[in-house]
C-alpha cells in the first residue's frame, strides 16, 4: 500500500494560512531543515486520528493532545515498559492530528524490557480492583480541587482585606498562578487518565484476538457481549433522567415539565408549584456530578454538558415522561443482557475443543471482566465531568482577557495556544498594575481574526486518513483497538479517499456494531440538539454518539455512526435494547439526508440507501 | 434394530429385503447403507426428510443370487490385475450388462410395487417422483466413492423405472475404476453390499448444501450455507457459483451473505417429468435464491442435527415449493464432516500448554498485528 509523503501533504500549503505553524508547538510540524528527523518522519507510518478529532484542533484544543502524547507513551515506555513499543508519536498538518506508534526494533533491547512489563503489568492486573479505588479518590479530588480554582477578576483598587489580613499577594499574581494551576490541573488529569487504561486496553484486545483466533468468524460485537451488563458509570446520567421522569409522573407534576421545551420556562412553573419545588430539589442532586456529562466526547471547547444547556436534559426526561404515562418500561434491560450474555458465553465455550483453550478463555474473559468498568468509566470522570468544568473555568479566564480587550469575545480564547494566553495574561497584568494598556489590544484581536480564517479552511480541507511509510505489523494496543488499524481498514481509508460524489453512493459499509436488519426512514442528527426533531421508529444516523444522547435510543429502531468501534456507546445501548447498529461508517452523515429510506444490516455492518 | 422390521412385507423374519426409512437408526449401515441408515437417524431424532424406503443389502444380495451374478464374477474377474485398462473395461461392462438386464424376482418386484404404492398415499402423489440413490455399506472406504459415482437418479416415476434405476444403482459397484480398486485393495467382490434408497423428490424451489462450520477456516461457531434455486444437482456439482451465506450458530443471525450470478437451474421438465437443466431467466439469476427466514430456519434444522450427532455435518436440504412456509423445508442427506475434523485431530496432537492471561498478553504484544 502507498501513502503520501508527509512533507509533500505538508508543503502544498493552503493559499491564504501560510504561517499556520505559529498556531501550534513546534515539534509538531513535520520539517525539511533537520536531516535526520527528516528521514525518520519518511520512514514512519502516520494516520489520521480521525477518531478524536474529525476536525482540525483549535490551538487552545491541543492541550488535550500533548497531554495524552505524554501520558500515554510515558506509561508505554517509562512506566510499563512494554516491551515492543515505545510510545506514539504525534505531528500535525493543516490543524489536523497525526500519529504514529515507535516500536522497539532491537531485539535484545525488547528482551530485557519483558521482565520489568510483566513486574510492572503484573502488579497493576494482580491488583487491579484495589488500585482502581485508589484511582477514583485520586481523580475525585483532582475534580474538586479544579472547581474550587477561582479564577479573579482584577480590581482598580485591591480589597482592603489584602493589607488588613497582610495578604502580601495580588490578584494580579493569583490570576497567573491559578491560570497556572488550571492548566497543571487538567495535564494531571491526563496522567490518571492512562494509568489503567493501556493496560485495560491491552487485556481486552487480546481476549478479542484470542476468541477470534478459535473462531475466526466470530463478530467482535459478540465478544464484547460476554463482558456486557456489568454496571457502568456511563450510563448514570442516563439512570438520572429515567429516575426524574418517574418522580415527576409520581408528583403529578409531569404536565410542568413537559409544558415547554425552554427549560427557564418549565423551571418557573414548577417553582410555583409545591410539589414542583420538591421535584427541582431531587434534580439538583441529580446534576451535580451527573449533568456534567458533555453533549459531545467532551474533547473540545464547544462540547457543552447537560447542566451548560439544560434544554437537552430536559428533553430527555420529556421523552421518558411520555414513555412512563404510555406504560413503557424505561430500564434497562440488565436481566435479559446478563442472561444472554451468559448463554452466548457457554454456547461459545462449549465449542472450544481443547481444555487449555477453554482454561485461556476463562482466564482472559476474567481479565476483561476486570478491567472493563475503567475502560467505560475514566471517560465520565475524565471527558466530561473534568473538562465540563475545565472549559468553564477557562471561560472565566478568557473573559478577564476580554474585559482587558485582548480578545473580542469569550469564544475567541480557543484561537490562542495556551502559553500565548499565559503571555497575554501577563500583559494584562502587568498592564493592569501599572495603570497602562496591555500591548496585545492592539496586536491580539487582529491574529484572532486572521486565524479564524485560516480555521474555516482547515475545515474544508480533506485530510489523507494515512501518511508515510505502511510497516508490516502493529503491536501498539490504542492503535489496534481504538482506531482498528489493520490490513482491510487501510485499504478501506485508501477507497474512501477515492468517492468523489457522495450523493451518489447506494451502498457502503461499518462494522457491525449490533445485529438485526432494519429500514426505515434516516434522521441525521449533528449534535444532541438535533434530537429533539426524533420521531418514534426513525433511524438515527449520526456523527457519533455519547451518554447525552440516550434518551434518543428509547425512540429510534436502529442507529449508523460515523465514528466508533464495537465497544462504542451506540453499539453498546443499541445491543442492550436489541436494535441494530452499525458503526464507524466514515461519513453516514455526509451520505445520507434526513428522510431517505435506508436499509441497516447490523449483523454485517451494510447499509443501503434507496435513492 | 427396530423390531417391526420383522414384519416387513416379501422379506423372511430375519432378512427383510425392503424397509421404510424410520425403522432403520444410524448402526443399521450394515443393512441400508450409510445415507439410507443416516436419513432414518434423522427422522428418529425429528428432522423433517422426505419419506422413503430401501431396498436392504439382503435385497441385494437375493437379487445378485438370482441374477447368477455371484456366482459368476470371481470367474470374470479372476485374471484381472489393478492397472489393466483394457481386461477392466470389458469385464466391467460385461458385469454390468447382466446386472442391468436381469429382473428382480417378481417377490421382489411386488413387494417394491407394494412399498411404492403406500409411499405415493403418504405423499398424497399418484406415482409420486422420487430419487433412486445407491447407498454403500463402506461408506468411508475411500473406494466406496468410486462405487457411488452414477449413483443417483432425480425425478423417477413408476414401479418399472424404480426397478431399473435401482439395477443402475447396483451395478455402478461395477465400474472399471471400483473394480481396479479392490482388486489392489485386496477387497473382494463378493463381500461388497449395496443398498438402494427411494425417496420422495423434495419439488424443490431452492436446494443446498449446508456445513456447520465454516468450511473455509473451520469456524465452528458458524453455519455455512450455499444455495440455487431448483435441484440441489447444480451446488454438489459445481455446475454454479452459488448463494453463500454464514450465519451464527449461537445466536442464528446472518453474518455474510454472498449473491452470486447464478446461470443454471435444475428442474422437472413438465412433459417429460424429469429433470432437466435450463438457463436460469436472466432477472432472477442475481436474486438472492433463500429468504433470510428459511435461512435462519435451515440453520436452526443444521444446528439440531448437529447436536443429534454430536459432531460436524455436512448437510443436503432443498425448501419444497408445494408445501406452505413453516414446513416446506427438507433435510435430504447428513454425513460427518471430515476435512476439518481430520485436521482437528491431528492439531490435537501438538497441543501447546495453556498459559496465564498475563503471558498470553505478553505473547500476543510481542507478536503484534500484521497490517500488510
Amino acid at each position: 500500500m502507498k501513502f503520501p509523503v508527509p512533507h509533500d501533504v505538508k508543503a502544498a500549503t493552503i493559499p491564504g494560512t501560510e504561517g499556520w505553524e505559529r498556531m501550534y508547538p513546534y515539534q509538531y510540524q513535520f520539517v525539511t531543515d533537520d536531516p535526520v528527523r527528516n528521514q525518520y518522519e519518511k520512514d514512519m507510518f502516520w494516520f489520521y486520528d480521525g477518531l478524536h478529532y474529525p476536525e482540525p484542533l483549535y490551538p487552545f484544543d491541543t492541550i488535550w493532545d500533548e497531554a495524552w502524547f505524554l501520558a500515554l507513551s510515558q506509561y508505554n515506555n517509562r512506566i510499563f515498559m512494554v516491551p515492543p513499543v515505545r510510545g506514539v508519536d504525534h505531528r500535525m498538518i493543516n490543524g489536523y492530528v497525526y500519529i504514529s506508534p515507535v516500536p522497539v526494533k532491537d531485539g535484545a533491547e525488547i528482551g530485557s524490557r519483558v521482565p520489568h512489563f510483566m513486574e510492572r503489568a503484573g502488579h497493576y492486573y494482580k491488583n487491579w480492583d484495589e488500585l482502581e479505588k485508589k484511582w477514583k479518590v485520586k481523580m475525585e479530588a483532582t475534580i474538586r480541587e479544579l472547581e474550587k480554582l477561582e479564577i479573579p477578576r482584577l480590581a482598580d483598587m485591591e480589597d482592603i482585606s489584602v493589607v488588613t489580613d497582610a495578604v502580601g499577594e495580588s490578584k494580579g499574581y493569583h490570576l497567573l498562578k491559578n491560570y497556572d494551576d488550571l492548566i497543571n490541573l487538567g495535564i494531571k488529569c491526563w496522567q490518571y487518565h492512562f494509568e489503567f487504561l493501556n493496560l485495560g486496553y491491552a487485556a481486552y484486545v487480546f481476549f478479542l484476538d484470542f476468541v477470534q483466533k478459535l473462531f475466526p468468524s466470530i463478530p467482535a460485537q459478540r465478544v464484547t457481549q460476554m463482558i456486557s451488563g456489568i454496571d457502568v458509570i456511563m450510563y448514570q446520567p442516563d439512570e438520572e433522567l429515567k429516575k426524574l421522569a418517574k418522580k415527576a409522573v409520581e408528583l403529578g407534576v409531569d404536565n410542568a415539565v413537559c409544558f415547554s421545551q425552554e427549560w427557564t420556562d418549565v423551571e418557573a412553573a414548577l417553582k410555583k408549584l409545591p410539589k414542583g419545588v420538591e421535584w427541582l430539589t431531587s434534580l439538583n442532586l441529580s446534576r451535580e456530578p451527573w449533568f456534567n456529562v458533555s453533549t459531545g466526547t467532551g474533547w473540545f471547547h464547544h462540547d457543552r454538558s447537560w447542566n451548560d444547556a439544560m434544554n437537552i436534559p430536559l428533553n430527555g426526561i420529556q421523552t421518558y415522561i411520555q414513555k412512563v404515562k404510555q406504560g413503557v418500561n424505561i430500564e434497562r434491560p440488565m436481566e435479559q443482557v446478563r442472561a444472554e450474555r451468559d448463554r452466548i458465553t457457554a454456547e461459545y465455550r462449549g465449542m472450544i475443543e481443547k481444555e487449555e483453550d477453554r482454561k485461556q478463555f476463562d482466564e482472559l474473559l476474567g481479565c476483561a471482566k476486570t478491567v472493563f468498568p475503567y475502560v467505560e468509566n475514566h471517560l465520565f470522570y475524565v471527558e466530561h465531568w473534568f473538562h465540563s468544568v475545565f472549559w468553564n473555568k477557562m471561560r472565566e479566564v478568557a473573559a478577564i482577557l476580554v474585559e482587558h480587550g485582548i480578545i473580542r469575545d469569550v469564544e475567541d480564547v480557543w484561537l490562542l495556544r495556551r502559553d500565548e494566553i499565559k503571555q497575554a495574561l501577563w500583559d494584562v497584568v502587568t498592564a493592569w498594575a501599572t495603570g497602562v494598556t496591555p500591548r496585545g489590544t492592539q496586536t491580539w484581536p487582529k491574529e484572532v481574526e486572521w486565524r479564524k480564517g485560516v480555521m474555516q479552511k482547515f475545515k474544508e480541507w480533506s485530510a489523507p486518513p494515512a501518511i508515510g511509510t505502511a510497516p508490516e505489523v502493529i503491536q501498539e494496543p490504542f492503535t489496534i483497538v481504538l482506531w482498528g488499524v489493520t490490513n482491510s481498514s487501510l485499504a478501506d481509508w485508501a477507497k474512501v479517499s477515492e468517492v468523489k460524489d457522495l450523493s451518489t453512493v447506494k451502498e457502503f459499509k461499518g462494522f457491525a456494531g449490533s445485529p438485526g436488519i432494519v429500514e426505515g426512514k434516516a434522521r441525521v442528527c449533528k449534535t444532541v440538539e438535533d434530537i429533539r426533531a426524533l420521531q418514534e421508529g426513525e433511524i438515527l444516523v449520526a456523527p457519533t454518539t455519547s451518554p447525552s444522547w440516550a434518551p434518543a435510543f428509547a425512540k429510534i429502531k436502529a442507529c449508523v455512526t460515523d465514528v466508533g468501534g464495537v465497544m462504542s456507546h451506540a453499539a453498546i445501548v443499541c445491543r442492550e435494547y436489541g436494535m441494530p447498529a452499525v458503526v464507524g461508517t466514515g461519513h453516514a452523515t455526509k451520505i445520507i439526508e434526513t428522510g431517505m429510506m435506508i436499509r441497516v444490516d447490523g449483523s454485517s455492518g451494510a447499509i443501503t440507501v434507496s435513492r | 434394530m427396530a423390531t417391526n422390521l420383522n414384519a416387513a412385507a416379501g422379506a423372511g423374519a430375519s432378512a427383510p429385503e425392503l424397509c421404510w426409512f424410520e425403522e432403520v437408526r444410524k448402526d443399521d449401515v450394515a443393512l441400508v447403507g450409510g445415507k439410507c441408515s443416516s436419513l432414518g437417524e434423522l427422522i428418529n431424532a425429528g428432522v423433517r426428510v422426505p419419506p422413503g424406503f430401501a431396498l436392504t443389502t439382503h435385497g441385494y444380495s437375493r437379487f445378485m443370487r438370482e441374477a447368477g451374478v455371484s456366482g459368476e464374477i470371481p470367474g470374470m474377474l479372476a485374471n484381472v490385475v489393478h492397472d489393466d485398462l483394457e481386461k477392466l473395461e470389458l469385464a466391467s461392462r460385461a458385469i454390468r450388462e447382466m446386472i442391468e438386464q436381469h429382473p428382480f424376482a417378481w417377490e421382489m418386484e411386488d413387494a417394491v410395487a407394494e412399498y411404492y404404492r403406500k409411499l405415493s398415499v403418504r405423499c398424497m402423489v399418484p406415482a409420486v417422483p422420487v430419487a433412486v440413490r445407491s447407498s454403500a455399506t463402506a461408506e468411508d472406504l475411500p473406494g466406496a466413492s468410486f462405487a457411488g459415482q452414477q449413483d443417483t437418479y432425480l425425478w423417477i416415476r413408476g414401479v418399472d423405472d424404480l426397478l431399473h434405476h435401482a439395477r443402475r444403482c447396483i451395478s455402478s459397484l461395477f465400474t472399471a475404476r471400483a473394480i481396479s480398486y479392490r482388486v489392489k485393495m485386496g477387497f473382494p467382490h463378493e463381500e461388497v453390499k449395496l443398498s438402494v434408497g427411494f425417496q420422495k423428490m423434495a419439488n424443490s424451489y431452492t436446494a443446498g448444501v449446508m456445513f456447520t462450520l465454516n468450511p473455509g477456516n473451520g469456524d465452528r461457531s458458524v453455519i455455512a450455507i450455499d444455495s440455487n434455486f431448483g435441484f440441489g444437482e447444480s451446488v454438489v456439482s459445481g455446475e454454479v457459483t452459488p448463494d453463500h451465506f454464514i450465519v451464527n450458530k449461537v445466536t442464528l443471525d446472518i453474518l455474510e451473505r454472498t449473491i452470486c450470478n447464478k446461470e443454471i437451474t435444475y428442474t422437472v421438465d413438465a412433459k417429460t417429468q424429469k429433470s432437466v437443466k435450463i438457463e436460469t431467466p436472466f432477472e432472477r439469476q442475481n436474486v438472492q435464491s433463500l429468504i433470510d427466514e428459511e435461512i435462519v430456519e435451515l440453520a436452526r434444522m443444521g444446528k439440531a442435527i448437529e447436536k443429534h450427532y454430536g459432531r460436524q455435518m455436512d448437510i443436503e436440504w432443498a425448501v419444497d415449493k408445494d408445501l406452505p412456509a413453516g414446513g416446506n423445508i427438507f433435510i435430504l442427506q447428513a454425513r460427518p464432516e471430515t476435512v476439518w475434523s481430520e485436521k482437528r485431530a491431528r492439531e490435537a496432537a501438538e497441543g501447546p500448554k495453556a498459559t496465564s492471561a498475563m503471558d498470553f498478553i505478553l505473547s500476543s504484544l510481542l507478536t503484534g498485528k500484521k497490517v500488510s
